[in-house]
């Protein structure tokens, strides 16, 4: 199915919730508002002509002029092979979004990583913890505005200074 | 008293003892098992029969507690770095490490990311650091042969006296 139909079907089901396609890119996309993600998700899934049987992946961008993280949900479906980006704004100040565990068990670990790496808060996730940082790191350090540490568990992170010419 | 020279079998050598001690030890360096990145292959290589450092004495380990020499071997990461000092003081003494490759001698590469630890000297004590990107089979050899000079020279029964041990001329 093409996106425009994938669209107009979630256009139908939850009118005013979805916004802004735009399917002249390579992966096309849609946006969603934040209350609907998890039952757009659950109608994308288990709609018998659309089947998003899986969550290939979940990212988040950071946009500090516009004050706003976006949280990207890439769908699959293996039955019609058909994808759709979903792309849901959040504000940077304080980023909170249901969580989709409930959907695809998958979004789990995206979820744990996108909370490590960037700081978005799933509500209702089981083990929101960090997955790859240690767990008494500070701060989110895929945001554009992160601070490196001076020191990290009393190993200094400083560094010797590279060539000048490398630095101009 | 008869004199002792030539009164032994041949087969009988006299040395002194720190020398037996540290040809015993330069002949069996143990290395631990530690790829983290990359330079993991290479170390496997040198382990390899190509360049056989198998021919004086350097057996992987997969333990630290039988290791005496630890060859730190690619991208060291803060979490990393932890379990490497944990890692070291688990092994017996005298022990040494080799810092092998651009990324475990000073961030190299990755330097500029958050996640790494700009060079395991940061952490523990390194002997020899063996440059390269990471290095040939015949560098981290190379490096091997140093540790071993190293140990040649080491004294452990007879120690030099130190500087404040002597008297002070008031």
């Amino acid at each position: 199915m093409e996106a425009k139909e994938i669209y107009g079907r979630l256009e139908q089901r939850f009118p005013g919730k979805v916004a802004g396609l735009k399917d002249d890119v390579l992966d096309p996309f849609l946006m969603v508002e934040p209350q609907a993600i998890v039952e757009a998700c659950r109608f994308l899934r288990d709609e018998p002509e659309l089947k998003f049987e899986i969550l290939s992946d979940l990212t988040v961008v950071d946009f500090p002029k516009e004050e706003k993280l976006q949280v990207v949900y890439h769908l699959y479906s293996y039955t019609f092979r058909h994808p759709i980006v979903l792309k849901v704004d959040l504000p940077r100040e304080e980023p909170r979004i249901s969580t989709l565990e409930g959907v695809w068990k998958a979004a789990n670990w995206f979820e744990r990583e996108a909370f490590d790496l960037f700081g978005v808060v799933f509500e209702g996730h089981g083990d929101l913890r960090r997955i790859l940082l240690p767990e008494d790191w500070i701060g989110h350090p895929l945001r554009k505005d992160y601070v490196e540490q001076e020191e990290y568990d009393g190993i200094s992170t400083e560094r010797a200074p590279l060539v000048e010419k490398l630095l101009r | 008293m008869k004199p002792l020279l030539n009164s032994l079998p041949e087969t009988v050598f006299t040395t002194k003892v720190d020398s037996l001690l540290n040809w015993g030890r330069a002949s069996s360096q143990w290395y631990m098992l530690f790829g983290l990145a990359c330079c993991a292959i290479e170390l496997m290589q040198t382990g390899g029969p190509r360049a056989d450092v198998d021919r004086f004495g350097c057996v992987p380990r997969a333990t630290p507690r039988q290791s005496d020499l630890m060859i730190v071997a690619g991208t060291l990461t803060y979490k990393m770095a932890k379990r490497t000092k944990l890692l070291y003081d688990q092994m017996p003494d005298p022990k040494y490490v080799i810092s092998m490759g651009s990324c475990s001698n000073c961030g190299g590469l990755f330097q500029l990311a958050y996640s790494v630890c700009k060079g395991v000297d940061k952490v523990i004590p390194v002997d020899v650091y063996v440059p390269g990107c990471p290095p040939r089979p015949e560098a981290l050899t190379e490096g091997l042969l140093r540790i071993q000079d190293k140990m040649m020279r080491e004294r452990w029964l007879v120690r030099e006296p130190r500087m404040a041990e002597q008297p002070v001329e008031a």
